[in-house]
C-alpha cells in the first residue's frame, strides 16, 4: 500500500515572514510493547527520523521515539526570502522511507 | 464495586510487570541529549492538564530564546525519550508541535539547547484518565 502523507502550508507566504508547516505521515508507530490477540508481542515498527529541507538545506529535523503517536504529526515554523522547494522525508524501521516535495511560492 | 475490591484491583494493576522508565532514566536521557544539566526557565509546554486518552495528546513546546534543539521527555512512559527536534537556519520560531502518547499521569519535561551549549528545562503535570499502550 502506498504511504500517505499530508503536508499543510499557508495559501500565501510573504518573504521574510514566519509560516507554519504541518506534516503527517500514515504510520502505525508500533511501540513493541503491545501484544496481539494471540498473546505474541507485536514487533517494534517506528518512524525514526523526519527531515525537512529547503532547497537541500536542513531547516527542521526530528528524531522520533515510541512515545510519538501513530501517524506522527509535526508542526514547525519556517521563514524564507525567496521561492524554492521544500522536501520532506520520513525514515524508519523495516526500511520505511517516504518522501514528499512541495513548491514554496513566496508572494 | 466495594472499596476493598477496588483497592485490590488497583494493586493488581500496579503489580503488572510493565516496562517503565524512571526519573533517573529520564535525567540520564536528558543529559545524553543536552550534554549537561539544564537549568530552569525559557521554555513553555502547551498541553492539556487533564487528558482523556493518552494515545494522542497534542503538545506544543515553545522557547523564548533562540535555540538549535528542543526535546521532550517523560519519566513514566516505557522509555524516557519522546522526540528530539533540530532547528536549522530557516527556522522562524523556536517551537514545535506534535502528538504524543502518555502511559500514565506524570510530569513531562521539555528541554531546549542553545547554539552556545546553554540549556534549559521545564516540566508540566498531566493527568491521564485512559492511558496509551494498554489497548490491544
Amino acid at each position: 500500500m502506498a504511504t500517505r502523507a499530508v503536508i499543510t502550508l499557508p495559501a500565501r507566504i510573504k518573504a521574510g515572514e514566519a509560516f507554519e508547516v504541518r506534516a503527517t505521515v500514515a504510520h502505525a508507530m508500533e511501540t513493541g510493547y503491545r501484544t496481539a490477540d494471540e498473546g505474541t508481542r507485536l514487533p517494534r515498527d517506528l518512524v525514526r527520523r523526519f527531515e525537512c529541507r529547503l532547497d537541500g538545506e536542513l531547516v527542521f529535523a526530528a528524531d522520533l521515539f515510541a512515545a510519538v503517536s501513530a501517524n506522527p504529526y509535526l508542526a514547525f515554523w519556517l521563514r524564507a526570502e525567496k521561492s524554492g522547494e521544500l522536501s520532506f522525508s520520513w525514515r524508519g524501521d523495516k526500511g520505511f522511507e517516504h518522501r514528499e516535495t512541495r513548491p514554496l511560492v513566496i508572494a | 464495586m466495594k472499596r476493598r475490591e477496588f483497592v485490590l484491583t488497583g494493586a493488581a494493576f500496579a503489580l503488572l510487570p510493565e516496562a517503565q522508565a524512571s526519573d533517573d532514566a529520564m535525567r540520564a536521557a536528558i543529559r545524553a541529549w543536552a550534554g549537561r544539566e539544564p537549568v530552569a526557565g525559557v521554555l513553555k509546554i502547551d498541553i492539556a492538564e487533564l487528558v482523556e486518552n493518552g494515545n494522542a495528546v497534542p503538545v506544543r513546546v515553545m522557547a523564548s530564546e533562540p535555540v538549535v534543539g528542543l526535546a521532550l521527555f517523560t519519566p513514566l512512559n516505557p522509555e524516557p525519550d519522546v522526540v528530539h527536534v533540530t532547528l536549522g537556519a530557516g527556522s522562524a520560531r523556536p517551537e514545535f508541535s506534535t502528538r504524543m502518547r502518555l502511559a500514565r499521569s506524570q510530569r513531562i519535561v521539555a528541554v531546549a539547547k542553545a547554539a552556545d551549549g546553554r540549556c534549559w528545562q521545564t516540566g508540566v503535570d498531566v493527568i491521564v484518565t485512559l492511558a496509551a499502550c494498554v489497548e490491544p
